[in-house]
């Protein structure tokens, strides 16, 4: 009995250190996965850190061979030169007001069209619900030839509302569908004491809908805002004069205007990323949700 | 009564759809029918043209220069959209076992490239790679025996660099779905797993991957159709030099338009395009889905 007892111990405590050893095993196991991701996450960073910490260095500095991590003598001379001497300020305020307008109009219109679609029945509601669906399958720069026709027709290459206009169409069907599919889950019971009490379809959209919506309008504005800062192909071919252009196209003229100047390059690209750099960090988990949702994962 | 509330609602709804509909009809139906319509024709970039039937497709058919924009389109889609794929599922499974902050900062490392302007990518890597003072040089000379290398002025190299660098671009949208997919499968099927004896290459291979397959085919399908329409980078990366060596299919069809005015032509070209992402979507869909019910 009591060597049976005994023998079953030692059964028990040889398997649990078997257990431990295994544990231990599969936790060094994970130590070198978890350490290999950091040290990637860490490579992965680096081209960013580097492309910034340059423009902290004199040009002497730059130039230097080895990896030097940070600037020996930090100076803002860069960015000095940057603001000074190139056209910045006047492509910052065109990408502004370009990217502000075309985020305005597509989630104005993407509302109205989104609640429509959504909740009311009329005559040709299919009809725009698959023109919808198949302005995903038209690739946008195959339309960048009749775009430039249509643009010239109105007077409108190398003005802003030329750079603006044909922008909407993609985030715009996105805009639509995502705040259809998130109108639709609003339970009809608000819909049906809302209507009893006498409110009208815009008091509805505007009072209940809406408000009910407003992580999804703010996701909206952030990921169509951030896309259209960072659209290239449209505005490089809308426009050909200087001051018309955007900061993503603005920023590879300096280069031909000043030679080669690492420093001054890479100033002007760190100060076009800011604005984009900012949104991402402060409203991060915002900017994941529209990312998910731009990709149909509601998250 | 009723009548009145139904006429009422159509009016509604019309008026909400109004400032879609116009923008719609004149920035995508026109625009799209206009591509089509210029395809059969021989117009100039702007102005009127005469009907020529197929004749254009003929031409690009045989044009030297379109199937060199083919073949590079190719290439870079086969260099990016599988590669970012597998490194974005191996990123998203090392990010998903860390936990709280650490997680936090080092999804952020992974992500933040993606969020920036095309431009600013451009101009970080160039300095990177810079014959002369770049410090990814310091991994290139171990192999070419202290040489330093051109990287984008290399014919061999440049389409491989370009793609090396839309996925440190892009891959942050990757391992943003993967873990998203990875937090959905419940962690009780692993630990009943583990209890059961499987080993974690076992855990991969019969719960993760089969279970992760919906996403990966989401991501191949987004990233396929995304890398078809190549243009910026290697636009900026060619830098005007020898850019009918590097030329991929969007940047065919801006060369026809906007250099050789050659309206008629692009559009051709343009429908190509079109067609070509079709086709692609429609069968990388079939087939993996196909894969994925198996």
């Amino acid at each position: 009995m009591t060597a049976a007892a005994e023998a079953g111990q030692e059964v028990a405590a040889a398997l649990a250190t078997r257990r431990l050893a295994r544990l231990r095993h599969l936790d060094l196991f994970g130590l070198v996965i978890t350490l290999t991701t950091l040290v990637f996450a860490v490579v992965w960073a680096f081209p960013l850190y580097w492309g910034l910490v340059t423009t902290f260095k004199p040009e002497y500095e730059v130039v230097r061979p080895g990896v030097q991590l940070w600037p020996e003598h930090f100076t803002l001379e860069a960015y000095v030169h940057v603001l000074m001497r190139t056209k910045i300020g006047i492509w910052y305020l065109n990408s502004l007001i370009t990217s502000g307008a075309v985020t305005a109009i597509v989630v104005t219109m993407a509302v109205g069209a989104g609640y429509a679609i959504s909740q009311l029945k009329f005559p040709g509601r299919r009809l725009f619900w698959w023109t919808i669906l198949a302005s995903f399958m038209i690739p946008i720069p195959s339309l960048t030839v009749p775009h430039f026709i249509l643009m010239s027709q109105f007077h409108w290459i190398n003005t802003l509302p030329g750079v603006i206009a044909p922008q909407l169409i993609a985030p715009g069907a996105l805009s639509v569908i995502i705040y259809k599919q998130f109108f639709d889950s609003v339970p009809k019971d608000f819909r049906e004491a809302a209507v009893i009490d006498g409110a009208s379809e815009f008091q509805l959209l505007f009072r209940i809908y809406l408000p009910m919506n407003w992580g999804i309008t703010t996701a909206l504005v952030i990921i169509t805002f951030i896309g259209a800062w960072n659209l290239f192909l449209w505005p490089f071919v809308a426009v050909n004069t200087e001051d018309k252009m955007n900061i993503t196209v603005g920023i590879t003229q300096v280069h031909d205007a000043f030679g080669v100047s690492y420093a001054r390059d890479l100033a002007v690209a760190m100060l076009a990323a800011l604005p984009v750099a900012i949104v991402y960090l402060a409203f991060q988990r915002r900017v994941t949700q529209a990312i998910m949702l731009s990709a149909g994962i509601k998250g | 009564m009723i009548v009145k509330s139904r006429r009422n609602e159509i009016v509604v709804a019309y008026a909400l759809m109004t400032p879609f509909i116009i923008v719609y009809g004149v920035i995508f139906v026109w625009p799209s029918i206009k591509m089509f319509e210029l395809s059969f024709t021989d117009a100039p970039l702007i102005g009127q043209g005469a009907w020529v039937g197929f004749k254009n497709f003929w031409r690009l058919q045989s044009d030297r220069l379109f199937s060199t924009a083919i073949w590079n389109t190719i290439y870079f889609v086969l260099l990016s959209v599988v590669p970012s794929t597998l490194i974005g599922l191996a990123v998203a499974l090392g990010v998903n076992r860390l936990r709280g902050r650490l997680q936090g900062v080092v999804l952020a490392a992974f992500f933040l490239p993606y969020i920036l302007p095309v431009s600013v990518v451009y101009r970080i890597w160039s300095w990177m790679f810079d014959k002369d003072f770049g410090v990814a040089q310091y991994a290139i000379t171990p192999f070419t025996g202290g040489q330093h290398v051109s990287v984008f002025r290399t014919l061999p190299l440049f389409m491989p660099a370009v793609a090396f660098v839309t996925i440190w671009w892009l891959l942050g949208f990757n391992v943003l779905l993967f873990i998203a997919g990875l937090r959905n499968i419940s962690s009780e099927i692993y630990e009943a797993a583990a209890l059961d004896g499987a080993s974690r290459w076992t855990q991969f291979r019969r719960i993760t991957w089969p279970l992760i397959w919906p996403v990966t085919a989401l991501v191949l399908t987004i990233q396929l159709i995304l890398q078809l329409k190549i243009f910026d980078q290697v636009y900026l990366f060619a830098n005007n030099v020898r850019t009918d060596a590097t030329m991929v299919m969007v940047q065919y069809i801006l060369k026809q338009a906007f250099q050789m005015n050659k309206g008629g032509l692009a559009a051709a070209a343009s429908v190509v395009l079109f067609l070509v992402i079709v086709v692609a979507s429609v069968l990388q869909f079939q087939l993996l889905r196909a894969r994925g019910e198996r």
